[in-house]
């Protein structure tokens, strides 16, 4: 069972129907999710039964207006979920992810009326399924050197490249695809049955198994005119789209964090060892505090992060903080938390190890652990070190 | 259909119930409080029934100030409309709190009234029979499948090792078991719509009731397991204990 990580009653400044959505997921996620996550991760596939669940739940989308299918609700509501999904795993999160803020936000914020009306309710629902291409085999951490090419046609587009590790991409009905247009990065609607597009899973993942991952290749794929995303226009576009979801990671990873520290703190107050709970040990507790430590400053970054985005105040790199500090963290509790079960700690049986082999997916999608230490620290000295 | 679904709110079954210095009621400080989950079956039925016949649906709670966060709950699964019955103070007598339940349901002329089978703090297993008495109406009990056809309904009882189908007609009262539906999640949006509604709230006062708590105490404290033996030889003794001293065949 899982005991709510809220050391310093940060939850408690939540409103009582904050509280309550909070509450109905973590339900969610225990009944339905925990009792057959090991089971998919070892098999490496993505519970898509639980895909119209997510969707009647307002779970896709938390942020898109109610006219076009979306829960219409606040950033820090939108956190909140994460933080609950990745409870569970970082693929049901990932998931969720992908679909409201990397594909649901584009289409709300550069598409037309009418690729929002065609595209938007589906997706809130469920119904359809969608994925972001925007990283390729040879550029990851700079997506400005892509070399996917889009050529205007008549009547529409052709679209030519490859797109590596893109979340979603064999279950998408519709990808999200950045291409060069004019050597201007440009977004595409691309339906799944559109020729010359083809998707391949990625075999052999140790993380995120749980989680679709695969490569797209575009020969010679036509779109036609209104499947162009109008208003998106330069690599802003598509980094304004991983800024929300890398929003909604920062409070994710604390949800890994507190499934981990749960389970190690029960686990050593259980088990003994020369004839006392491992728990009594000072270098247990030692590796508890610090975990409860470093999930209490987590959750208060979270916290001011959400306040700010729904103020309208919170910038890329106040994102970039966080989801730098949070997934590291949590990253380090994991491998601690693996520490305490020890041997047990190895197995599915417990759900560490799960969470510890994700973060390492986490600390590197979404922008890399180091990338945004250069995003900030771009911010507060005015020299780009990227280049 | 116009239903009506009697809740309570009861400590979550994952709380560690703590007991007052005087052992004469539980000390609700540190108690996380939900709906019972018999009465989310009660609900849900009434919300499927709602979405297939339309209708309007009612909570009815009767408890202290918190309750209304169970009868938030309810009404974020979807219910219209809620009353909280509150009074001073709340007798522990079962027959008291049917009393009041009942003068609030003559009131909204309800097709249906549902209500979970038992609630899992007092266990009492007695307010459908108790509604029914007061109302005057037919109660079926330990529900697990529920039809209504114009007014006639057909509900299948569980009974110890069978299934029992039974038929009335409306108006009636429903009490719901395990198995009944799957009680669904309150979405957000469904949250945010509960927020809204304003919870009609109606003071009552309550007699005494003939049941007094004399005291509550705790479960006796498990103890060790015993091991019998390690050969097919131990079956014999095994069989005896278990059926002599823990009487579980
Ligand atoms: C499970 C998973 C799912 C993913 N899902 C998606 C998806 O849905 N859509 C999508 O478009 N992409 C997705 N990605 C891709 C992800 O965003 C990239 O992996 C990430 O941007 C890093 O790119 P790379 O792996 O090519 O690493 P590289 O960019 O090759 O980086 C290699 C190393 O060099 C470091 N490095 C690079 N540049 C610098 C620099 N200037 N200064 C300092 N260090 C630097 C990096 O931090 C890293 O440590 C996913 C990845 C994974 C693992």
């Amino acid at each position: 069972m899982f005991f709510p990580v809220d050391y310093y009653h940060i939850y408690e400044s939540l409103s009582d129907e904050e509280r309550m959505i909070q509450r109905s997921i973590r339900q969610f996620v225990d009944e339905k999710f925990l009792p057959i996550i090991a089971d998919f991760h070892a098999r490496g596939v993505f519970p898509t039964e639980l895909i119209p669940l997510l969707g009647e739940m307002g779970l896709l989308g938390v942020t898109i207006p109610e006219e076009y299918g979306g829960a219409g609700l606040s950033h820090t509501v939108y956190g909140l979920a994460m933080q609950e999904l990745e409870r569970g795993d970082s693929g049901l999160r990932s998931f969720a992810s992908v679909q409201g803020s990397l594909v649901m936000y584009p289409i709300y914020t550069y598409g037309s009326e009418e690729q929002k009306r065609r595209w938007l309710p589906g997706l809130a629902s469920g119904k359809l399924i969608g994925c972001f291409g925007l990283t390729e085999p040879d550029h990851g951490s700079d997506p400005g050197g892509m070399e996917t090419k889009a050529l205007k046609t008549d009547g529409g587009y052709i679209l030519n490249g490859s797109k590596m590790w893109i979340t979603n991409g064999m279950l998408a009905d519709v990808a999200v695809v950045w291409a060069k247009l004019d050597g201007i990065v440009r977004g595409f609607l691309v339906e799944k049955e559109r020729q010359g597009f083809t998707a391949r899973a990625v075999k052999g993942k140790y993380s995120l198994r749980a989680s679709d991952t695969a490569e797209l290749s575009f020969m010679d794929c036509f779109v036609p005119e209104e499947n162009i995303l109008p208003q998106a226009q330069g690599l802003r576009a598509p980094l304004s789209c991983l800024n929300e979801a890398r929003y909604g990671i920062a409070w994710g990873a604390v949800g890994a964090a507190m499934a981990c520290y749960n389970e190690a703190l029960e686990y050593s107050k259980t088990r003994t060892q020369f004839g006392r709970a491992v728990a009594s040990f000072q270098i247990t507790q030692q590796k508890l505090v610090e975990m409860l430590n470093e999930i209490t400053k987590a959750q208060l970054l979270c916290r001011q992060l959400g306040l700010l985005k729904d103020n309208g105040k919170a910038q890329y790199y106040h994102v970039s903080l966080a989801k730098r500090n949070n997934v590291h963290m949590a990253l380090d509790i994991a491998r601690s938390a693996r520490s305490i079960l020890a041997a047990n700690g190895i197995t599915d049986e417990y759900q560490t190890i799960r969470h510890m082999l994700n973060l390492e997916s986490v600390l590197t999608y979404e922008g890399t652990h180091e990338i945004h230490t250069l995003i900030v620290g771009e911010h507060i000295t005015g020299f780009n070190a990227f280049k | 259909m116009n239903i009506a679904v009697c809740v309570k709110q009861v400590p979550d079954t994952e709380t560690r119930i703590k007991l007052t210095d005087d052992h004469k009621a539980v000390n609700e400080d540190d108690i996380n409080f939900i709906l019972n989950p018999y009465d989310e079956f009660a609900v849900e039925e009434a919300l499927q029934l709602k979405e297939k016949n339309d209708g309007e649906v009612t909570i009815i709670s009767l408890g202290p100030d918190r309750v209304t966060s169970a009868i938030r709950s309810a009404l974020a699964m979807g219910a219209d409309k809620a009353i909280h019955i509150k009074a001073e103070q709340h007798p522990a007598d079962p027959a008291v709190t049917a009393e009041a339940l009942a003068a609030v349901l003559k009131e909204g002329n309800y097709d249906l009234i549902l209500l979970g089978k038992q609630a899992i703090d007092d266990d009492h297993t007695q307010m459908a029979s108790l509604l029914a008495e007061e109302l005057d109406l037919p109660a079926v009990t330990v529900v697990i499948k529920l039809d209504i056809e114009g007014d006639k309904i057909t509900a299948e009882r569980e009974i110890d090792g069978a299934h029992e189908v039974v038929e009335c007609s409306l108006p009636a009262i429903i009490a719901a078991q395990r198995g009944l539906n799957e009680p669904r999640y309150a979405s957000l949006k469904g949250i945010m719509r509960a927020k809204k509604i304003q919870i009609e709230a109606k003071e009552m006062s309550l007699a005494d009731g003939q049941l007094e708590i004399v005291e509550f105490n705790y479960p006796p404290q498990k103890s060790a397991g015993k091991i019998v033996g390690d050969s097919a030889d131990a079956v014999p003794e095994l069989l005896r204990l278990l059926h002599e001293e823990a009487k579980v065949i």
